[in-house]
């Protein structure tokens, strides 16, 4: 299964993991052949957010949410469980500065376009 | 028939049901079929007799109920992209008498549902939801009653954990040594949890459950802090007929009348702790069985060795710092020194504890027995106030009352 693991940090520990530290274990999972794809971003003060109404492009300055903890990269990985895909985000460098969130990557229902798969029904609806 | 067919489904039918989640990949897919294969049970042993392994017919039966359903109904292939395709559920004909033989098999299939039902990765109401309902088999309605839940919440709770493991991939084994440690402490945690919820509000069947579970895990996994919670909750229970008067008031430990208490567990519990307490790796659930065995074996408060519990209440604080531990070791010192003598531990403890009624009750208790009436009732209100069951409020009232007569 793919997990998007998305990386968290607040600005006290933006810069806490040295790029050599990342991309040490970035080449670890490569070697495992569990690593789809992994990129740092940039920080927050250099988003723009874009969204469309009514045919209109709205365009803003700054990320979609102002949070304290600030998407600071991701690992797109390919594990075997969420028990696997759980020990690879534990040793992401970061996670011990800030936190790492393990999302299981959906696959497009492209063939059963009314089927609302249970675990898709949103939170609270 | 009928009374081996339910003999069969009270005993036997979580059994089946954790090996048939694991043959057929869904929690929602295995129940209908573990309830096909009974019926098919009920259709056919009254003619065709009774099979030599009544439990393995019914693991087979279910699996291939459960392809049928599967090739029936459309709307489960989306559940093809979890990885596995009917093709080799279907294909694969194991020959399920030969491999229920394999010693261990099916006893692991228990232990991955329950390891499953309490990942981590799940709310703690989620886990004791799905606990009780998949490894226990309580229904929705009653565990809703217990937890004092409306049905419908409590059902969408189980819905949403169960579509949670299958779209998050939660896998259906037994974690691995480098995991396991810390989620064994998440399974035994849902079982004291669900012990404690049975304690407040006098369920017996939470009670029950937890118990059984426990016993069941020490059969499974008899590691020491498994045997120790087991120890724990059996000694809690020894006492769960003295715990309420005749007219279902609370009695605390010092009103109980221990010739009600009911020494077969004591020394079953006892025994256990001690088991738990000579192997390498015991911890906090094992020491307060230690704590609730030297009340089981006293035969009064005085008799009470209040020096061997204050001294685990010390190592315990070492294990795991945490007020409310502190707080039983204040009342304990209250106990063997007087209660002055804890007065200046309990005061800080409050503030750590605002939302815990036990520790205004048990200041209430010390104020009281030192003749600070004002105080006394002022703790006794705020944990009146902060009580969930009634007959707990109802105890306090009668403190509180009893007081302003006084005065």
């Amino acid at each position: 299964m793919k997990y998007l693991c998305l990386i968290y940090l607040d600005a006290e520990n933006w810069n806490a993991c040295s790029d050599i530290v990342c991309a040490d274990y970035a080449q670890q999972i490569t070697q495992s052949q569990r690593l789809l794809a992994a990129e740092p971003l940039h920080a927050t003060h250099t988003a723009t957010t874009v969204r469309v109404r009514q045919g209109e492009v709205d365009v803003f300055d700054g990320p979609f949410a102002e949070t304290k903890d600030m998407l600071a990269g991701f690992y797109l990985i390919d594990a075997k469980d969420l028990n696997e895909a759980i020990q690879i985000a534990a040793g992401i460098p970061p996670a011990r500065y800030g936190c790492v969130e393990v999302r299981p990557v959906r696959q497009l229902q492209l063939d059963q376009p009314d089927v609302v798969r249970s675990a898709d029904a949103m939170p609270g609806a | 028939m009928d009374d081996l067919l339910h003999d069969l489904y009270r005993n036997e039918s979580r059994r089946v049901f954790s090996t048939l989640v694991r043959l057929l990949g869904s929690f929602d897919v295995a129940e209908e079929a573990l309830h096909d294969a009974f019926i098919a049970a009920a259709e056919q042993w009254p003619t065709q007799g009774v099979p030599a392994n009544p439990t393995a017919w019914l693991v087979s039966t279910g699996r291939f109920k459960g392809i049928d359903r599967i090739r029936r109904d459309r709307r489960l292939l989306a559940w093809e992209d979890a990885g596995i395709p009917v093709e080799t559920l279907a294909g694969n004909e194991l020959d399920v008498e030969q491999w229920l033989e394999q010693a261990g098999e099916i006893e692991d299939d228990r232990l991955r549902l329950i390891f499953t039902c309490c990942h981590p990765s799940l709310t703690q109401s989620a886990q004791i939801a799905l606990t009780l309902r998949e490894v226990c088999g309580m229904t929705t309605e009653a565990i809703a009653d217990a937890f004092l839940l409306a049905t419908p919440t409590l059902a969408q709770r189980i819905v949403r954990a169960k579509a949670k493991i299958k779209a998050a991939g939660i896998p259906y084994e037994v974690p691995g040594e480098a995991l396991r440690p810390a989620r064994l402490s998440s399974v035994l945690r849902v079982v004291y949890l669900v012990f404690n919820e049975g304690q407040a509000s006098h369920n017996a069947s939470l009670i029950n459950e937890s118990i059984r579970l426990a016993r069941l895990l020490r059969q499974l996994m008899p590691e020491p802090e498994v045997i120790g919670l087991l120890a724990l909750l059996i000694l809690h229970d020894a006492r769960r007929e003295a715990r309420r008067s005749a007219s279902g008031e609370v009695m605390l430990l010092e009103e109980q009348d221990r010739t009600v208490w009911n020494h077969t567990l004591i020394a079953e519990g006892s025994a256990l702790a001690q088991e738990a307490l000579s192997q390498h790796g015991f911890g906090a659930y094992s020491l307060q069985a230690a704590i609730a065995a030297l009340h089981g074996e006293a035969d009064s408060l005085v008799t009470t060795d209040w020096n061997q519990i204050i001294g685990i209440y010390d190592v315990l604080l070492h294990f795991e710092p945490s007020p409310v531990i502190a707080l039983n070791r204040a009342v304990a010192i209250a106990m063997r020194d007087g209660p002055e003598a804890s007065m200046d531990l309990i005061e800080p403890l409050l503030k750590q504890l605002p939302g815990y009624h036990p520790a205004f009750a048990a200041a209430a208790d010390l104020c009281r027995r030192c003749g600070r009436i004002d105080e006394a009732c002022q703790h006794y209100r705020k944990a009146i106030s902060l009580i969930r069951h009634e007959p707990e409020r109802r105890y306090l009232h009668q403190r509180l009352s009893e007081l302003v007569i006084e005065k």
